[in-house]
């Protein structure tokens, strides 16, 4: 159980969010709302990235409200970045292996759940000469390679294309059902809302709705823009 | 250290399927030659002929050097004679165990004679290590000839403890001949290093590549000199990546001359400290903030 309790993050004068009260239990949670509503905020106050103002973090009971991000990893969460990290010298391998804590663990499978064919990928750098879009479905492999009981995922749709988006809501679904744990998604897309359980609405750093799926899904605004062809 | 670990750090445990030519100490150590590779000792015993027949293929040849006590400076001069058709890998390098107070020096000038339509790959490393307050200094130096449609493929690597180096490698190519450098630097402590690299491109549709990668830490000081010209229809890429850690300095000089219409030439140079995003993401792995360092420099320098 994850809880957020009071949660404030104040930065240049400008309150970012103010005081969230959230609970996680193992479940699906959907985190939405507009650009700049603080949700990304949010993700990065969980793993340790940015430290809240005021507020509290409990996980299962403990306050590890001043722990360090690698304290929090290895009392297993994980955070998949919105922007995926280049790293020159470092292969799609070492990083699967480094996630995953075991040397001679099958890797093939972790890309196979992103849609990337392992020989094709295992041995690649992790620098400039894979796609943006790449990059970003190892950086999702990275993560569901941790196994971890809580799983933050900010925006993992940013920067994938539809096929490969369509089937990793399968993946996502499929990752919930084997760990039985948290997993928190940062996402604006309808499809990766509709694998919550919960969905929470954050507006201008508060939360304006929470509720299951089908009490807040109907009153989501998500239609077609007319002026971009996109969804708002 | 003992003589045979430190062959192995120098050689990466490689082992000599062809040729080889053992130098310990100043003196040979040990040598094996076959029909295809003929290595002669100079007349003036100050380094090595290798002669390596048209057509040599498959063969993986070693030149290593160690230094196991202080108080020894040498110079040696080691020439390649590579036939035509060869696919060859030759290993060279240098390690200095010193433990005295007395400087131990290895100087090697290596010049390679690359025949026409042969592909060789050209792996160097150099390492030092001891206790002692005497310096370990290395000062390789690469001449590169290479015939028509030939292919050099040169991986430069000072590991570590190295106290002083100027490492210089002058190339020319002629017509199709494709040259790709990889060097990586690892300096610490009050350490020193000098890259300098001089290439000429006088043949048509001749490339280079030239990859720089270094970590400098702590006090250590490093600079890079590059100076390409491309002297006709030509293409070259030049890449200096450092990273910087503590208070190293790092300076980079990227000089590129066209000196022909159709000459292609780049360079791209980062010079910075390790990047916040790297960290943060290694570090969500539980990784802790040392251990991090590490895998991103290794990973570097790899």
């Amino acid at each position: 159980m994850l809880e957020l309790i009071d949660i404030c993050y104040a930065t240049n004068g400008k309150q970012i969010l103010d005081n969230i009260n959230l609970k996680f239990s193992d479940e699906i949670a959907v985190i939405t709302g507009a650009n700049g509503a603080g949700k990304s905020t949010l993700a990065k106050i969980v793993m340790g990235i940015l430290k809240p103002t005021s507020g509290k973090i409990l996980y299962n009971g403990q306050d590890i409200t001043d722990f360090s991000i690698t304290e929090r990893a290895k009392m297993s969460i994980a955070f998949a970045f919105q922007q995926p990290v280049k790293f020159k010298g470092l292969r799609v391998m070492d990083m699967l292996r480094l996630a995953s804590k075991q040397k001679n663990a099958s890797l093939n499978a972790y890309l196979g759940d992103v849609g990337l064919c392992a020989k094709d990928y295992l041995t690649r750098e992790l620098s400039g000469e894979l796609s943006g879009g790449e990059l970003k479905r190892i950086e999702i492999a990275s993560v569901l390679a941790r196994k971890a009981k809580v799983t933050i995922f900010d925006e993992p749709e940013a920067g994938i294309d539809l096929w490969s988006f369509t089937n990793l809501v399968q993946t996502f679904r499929n990752f919930q059902n084997s760990t039985q744990g948290t997993m928190i998604i940062i996402s604006h897309q309808e499809k990766m809302i509709e694998l919550a359980d919960k969905i929470i609405v954050l507006n201008s750093g508060k939360v304006e709705k929470i509720g299951k799926k089908d009490e807040i899904m109907p009153t989501l605004s998500i239609k077609s823009c007319n002026g971009c062809g996109g969804n708002r | 250290m003992k003589q045979d670990e430190l062959l192995n750090i120098v050689t990466d445990n490689a082992t000599f399927s062809g040729a080889y030519n053992i130098r310990v100490n100043g003196k040979l150590f040990d040598r094996q030659t076959n029909e295809q590779v003929n290595i002669v000792s100079k007349k003036d015993n100050s380094g090595i002929d290798i002669y390596i027949k048209d057509g040599t293929v498959g063969q993986t040849i070693g030149i290593p050097v160690v230094l196991t006590s202080g108080d020894i400076t040498e110079t040696v001069l080691n020439d390649f004679h590579i036939g035509k058709n060869c696919d060859v890998t030759i290993i060279a390098g240098c390690g200095i165990e010193n433990c005295s107070s007395c400087t131990s020096q290895h100087d090697g000038i290596h010049t390679f004679y690359v025949g026409e339509n042969s592909k060789i790959k050209y792996i160097e490393r150099h390492y030092g290590h001891g206790e002692g307050s005497g310096q370990k200094v290395m000062n390789p130096e690469t001449v590169i000839n290479m015939e028509k449609n030939s292919k050099m493929e040169m991986i430069t690597t000072q590991i570590e403890g190295v106290d002083s180096t100027i490492r210089k490698t002058m190339a020319t190519l002629k017509d199709g001949a494709n040259l790709t450098i990889t060097e990586k630097v690892l300096t610490s402590g009050d350490q020193k290093a000098t890259s300098i690299f001089d290439v000429n491109l006088n043949g048509k549709n001749s490339k280079a590549k030239l990859v720089s990668r270094v970590v400098a830490k702590d006090n250590s000081h490093q600079d890079f000199f590059s100076d390409v010209k491309g002297n006709n229809d030509c293409y070259a890429h030049i890449e200096c990546d450092a990273i910087i850690v503590n208070n190293a300095k790092v300076g980079s000089t990227p000089k590129i001359v066209a000196n022909h219409p159709d000459a292609s030439l780049v360079h791209e140079a980062t010079i910075g400290k390790i990047a916040g995003e790297q960290l943060l993401k290694l570090l969500s792995l539980g990784l802790d903030e040392k251990e991090a360092e590490d895998v991103i420099i290794q990973g570097f320098l790899k």
